[in-house]
């Protein structure tokens, strides 16, 4: 299996546009027409291409399937777990094609890293809010060169010149002569024209549909009616469900079990020791559980974490001061400047908490598994298909070309379920393997998904700045202290840059002659992953928390502040997104006891400014509005964009006023929504979004309006009690 | 054993313990998967059904409990009413997971409350959770389906 990482790793390499070369072939077949474009890098799909060739799932290949009877369906490659962007994809192919925009649906695609591969990442993966950015061009393309072939196809068939035709709503006009044709009629037809190396795409100047408010979500009335479908809901003949008896230390195996009250259980089936702990196999849902309850398992907790998050936090300020474990090296991430002397006199000096954070998405982890011989079925939510392939191939011994995703959407994720190791998935083959070829439900109980990671990590920071004497940083030195998310995976090597993007990288640094910036990251068995904006969920509060406080010790407005630094630096985006936010929010009196923040950032090349109104109800910060001011490139569902920006807002307000997981001894102490507490209706601020107007290459949306509303909460609750914020969540247990 | 249940008017039979979660009986027994599992100790909301029209967790509901009384899941609100209408029109899903329980949840307040102001919302909807944030769409659509009905 090396030799596939390091293959993968080769093709992870970024790809920039230039390179990004687009081969456009069409196949005809059942008288649809698909037009599809792969990406380039040519050995992305080796490792995968082991075992048989497979058939495209639909009939035609890669992103667009059109049926003669009109209906356009295009491929999605990426998982759609709530942040909208079928719609986003809907409408670039839509737009392109001049379809109907009401005859267009979407599809998940199949796992294909030959055809499907996330180009940014390299592999079929979602994350990094690269979905509508990584798809922009592709579509377009596929699109335009769909259209061309059925323009070619009615021109032939009505004998006239191309040029004289139109396509508008899915429909073909040959104006001279009042003649028309459905695209479903030209289908056939279409798929006998060679595809156009090069097609001519639109002047954005002439987009009729992106853009608009008429690019909407296409799966709201099956999310509306309880049809959508689930992994949770699959539903096979002679399916089998099992649970897993999971050790309560992380990194603890089985010492032994005793299984005889469980098998009593009515409906229990099999109980079997996997390498994640001791699955129960049962008829039914409810019967695996009931069997669970009975199972007695002792534990061998000798490499086990037993730490509790006081004890690591502790160990990780020792770390930051430069005392810690030496074989935890500092890894410095970014310099400027000469050091010496430059923190000399009187310093700005701060540190910052930030526990681990479940995702505690509404769908907890889950995953439908069926294997028979070589072959491999996977029926669930991925939002990492080309690793869970590999990884599952490794687990049932076949290869990754052997594993069959059928993609479902996930009840949420927010990064959970695109893991590196797959280990749910991986879980579910393991105990897949054992049932004799039928299909095999995993099922997380909501404790299961809560105490058994993955994680944001717990992360320290400790700054210390020195101001000049115009009152801006001369001098910035800063620490942190994180587990490496990459560290130890097939996939790392090198510094890990989601541990420090968003201090790597920030305005504010840029407009500081000297920077000394570093992190250490030891390595222990907690696990932990990428959660919604990643780095940025706690280095956006670091920054623009830090911010506020060192324009108050300067005296100054800190929006003047950083008006100042974005000018410094060049930062035309930070700059413009706090001009329209705080145009939008206005400066009218508050109410006695309220105050406003603000606070801007940039993750995945978006740019959001929030200014948050804040006031305090029994101690606990309470918001009632909050302005956002987004840079996402061209917008092409701007209703999506707005969904995304108040989603994004009550999940990083949700972690900074609750969000906390904490270990005990090295067992995790929040178990369900009792205590890993959420926001609720009744503490959800308004959320207003307004986007700047811009032409550049689409940026992603389903992060970046996350990261900024901790801070703003921070910076208010600055302006209400004088007090600067130092941990989060801001209301302890 | 054996035991019946009157679910969106119609009569199934079931062989469950009556200690039986309804959420597992629906789900497992008659695939009738709209209802959610979230977090199976009436803390999210997932599994909101009607008894009767008062919304219940199904997760925290034995069908030995149950009895006589008429069951209504999201599958039972037929597709079309208000609530279902506003939801797509607000286009209020995200991931959409938890949406079943919150249309039922929303759907008993406005049986009893036809025009339901920010409080009654706030005191009908805060037991169901939303992790995609879709609240404020809810609100609004709520005040929709209210206005559709008067």
């Amino acid at each position: 299996m090396n030799a596939i990482f390091k293959r993968l790793i080769k093709a992870e390499e970024p790809l920039d546009v230039s390179r990004r070369g687009l081969l456009v072939g069409a196949v005809v077949s059942g008288g649809a027409l698909l037009v599809g474009c792969a990406p380039t890098p040519k050995d992305l799909a080796g490792p995968l291409s082991f075992g048989a060739e497979k058939p495209l799932a639909s009939a035609f290949g890669a992103f667009i399937r059109i049926a003669p009877d009109g209906w356009v369906t295009v491929l999605n490659k990426h998982q759609e777990m709530g942040q909208g962007n079928h719609a986003g994809l809907a409408a670039i192919v839509c737009e392109e094609l001049d379809a109907d925009w009401d005859k267009v649906k979407v599809e998940f695609a199949p796992a294909n890293a030959k055809l499907y591969a996330n180009t940014l990442l390299g592999l079929q993966l979602t994350g990094g809010s690269t979905a509508i950015n990584n798809s922009w061009d592709q579509l377009r393309i596929a699109g335009a060169a769909a259209k061309s072939m059925l323009l070619q196809a009615a021109a032939k068939r009505w004998n006239v010149g191309a040029g004289e035709l139109t396509a508008r709503n899915g429909i073909v006009t040959h104006a001279a002569s009042g003649r028309t044709a459905g695209y479903g009629d030209l289908v056939a037809d279409a798929g006998q024209i060679p595809p156009p190396q090069a097609p001519t795409l639109k002047d954005p100047k002439t987009f009729t549909l992106i853009g608009t408010d008429r690019v909407r979500r296409k799966d709201s009335v099956g999310k509306s009616n309880g049809t959508a479908r689930y992994t949770q809901d699959v539903h096979l003949p002679d399916m089998l469900t099992a649970m897993v008896a999971h050790p309560k230390k992380f990194g603890a195996t089985v010492a032994g079990f005793d299984d005889s009250q469980a098998r009593k259980v009515p409906g229990v089936v099999d109980v079997i020791k996997i390498p994640t702990g001791v699955a129960v196999i049962a008829q039914t849902t409810y019967a695996a559980r009931k069997g669970r309850e009975a199972l007695v398992v002792s534990w061998n907790e000798d490499k086990a974490e037993k730490r509790s998050s006081d004890q690591i936090l502790a160990d990780y300020k020792v770390l930051a001061a430069g005392k810690g474990d030496p074989n935890v090296k500092l890894q410095t991430f970014q310099t400027a400047g000469d050091p010496s002397g430059a923190f000399n006199g009187a310093l700005f000096e701060t540190t910052y908490d930030f526990p681990y954070l479940a995702h505690a998405s509404m769908e907890a982890m889950n995953c439908v598994a069926q294997v028979k011989g070589l072959h491999t079925q996977l029926t669930y939510g991925s939002q990492g298909q080309t690793l869970d392939q590999i990884n599952v191939a490794t687990t049932v011994g076949t290869l990754p070309g052997m594993v069959d995703i059928e993609t479902l959407p996930a009840g949420g994720s927010f990064g959970r379920r695109s893991t590196l190791k797959s280990e749910y998935v991986v879980e579910c083959a393991h105990i897949a393997k054992h049932v004799g070829g039928k299909p095999l439900k995993l099922v997380w109980t909501r404790e299961d998904d809560m105490t058994g990671g993955v994680y944001r990590p717990m992360v320290h920071h400790a700054l210390a700045i020195k101001l000049g004497a115009d009152g801006y940083p001369a001098a910035w030195r800063h620490r942190i202290v994180t587990q490496s998310i990459m560290a130890g995976s097939p996939l790392g090597g090198g510094f890990d840059t989601s541990t420090a993007e968003g201090v790597q990288g920030s305005p504010y640094l840029a407009a500081t002659p000297v920077v000394d910036a570093g992190a250490y990251s030891p390595v222990f068995p907690v696990p932990i992953g990428w959660w919604r904006s990643v780095g940025a969920t706690h280095t956006a509060f670091v920054m623009e928390h830090t911010i506020d406080q060192l324009a108050r010790q300067a005296g100054k407005d800190p929006v003047d502040y950083r008006r100042a630094l974005y000018a410094k630096a060049k930062a035309d985006a930070h700059l413009a997104v706090l001009n329209l936010a705080m145009e939008k929010a206005g400066n009218a009196p508050l109410p006695a006891g309220w105050a406003r923040g603000v606070a801007v950032h940039q993750c995945f090349g978006t740019t959001v400014a929030q200014v948050a109104e804040v006031t305090l109800k029994d101690g606990v910060p309470h918001v009632g509005r909050v302005v956002c001011a987004v840079d996402c490139g061209v917008a092409i569902a701007p209703d999506q964009i707005a969904a995304q920006m108040e989603g994004g807002v009550c999940y990083g307000l949700s972690a900074a006023l609750y969000g906390a997981i904490t270990l005990k001894d090295g067992e995790v102490q929040e178990t369900n929504f009792d205590r890993y507490r959420v926001l609720r209706m009744n503490e959800a601020p308004t959320v207003e979004t307004y986007i700047v107007p811009s032409g550049a290459h689409p940026t992603g949306i389903g992060e970046p309006g996350t990261p900024p509303i901790a801070p703003a909460v921070a910076n208010a609750l600055l302006v209400l009690t004088g007090k600067p914020t130092t941990s989060l969540p801001f209301v302890k247990a | 054993m054996a035991t019946t249940l009157t679910i969106n008017g119609q009569a199934h039979t079931v062989q469950a313990d009556p200690d039986t979660p309804l959420l597992w009986v629906l789900r497992d027994e008659l695939m009738m998967t709209g209802t959610k599992y979230g977090c199976g100790i009436a803390q999210c909301g997932a599994c909101t059904v009607h008894l009767d029209g008062t919304a219940v967790r199904s997760c925290q509901t034995p069908i030995g409990v149950v009895g006589a009384s008429k069951i209504t899941t999201i599958e039972g609100l037929g597709g079309d009413h208000p609530l279902q209408t506003a939801w797509v029109q607000h286009d209020v899903p995200q991931c959409g997971y938890c949406q079943s329980g919150q249309i039922m949840s929303a759907a008993a307040l406005l049986a009893s409350k036809p025009h339901p102001t920010d409080d009654d919302i706030d005191t009908a909807m805060t037991g169901n959770i939303c992790r995609c944030g879709t609240y404020q769409r809810i609100r609004a659509a709520i005040k929709t389906a209210a206005g559709a009905t008067a």
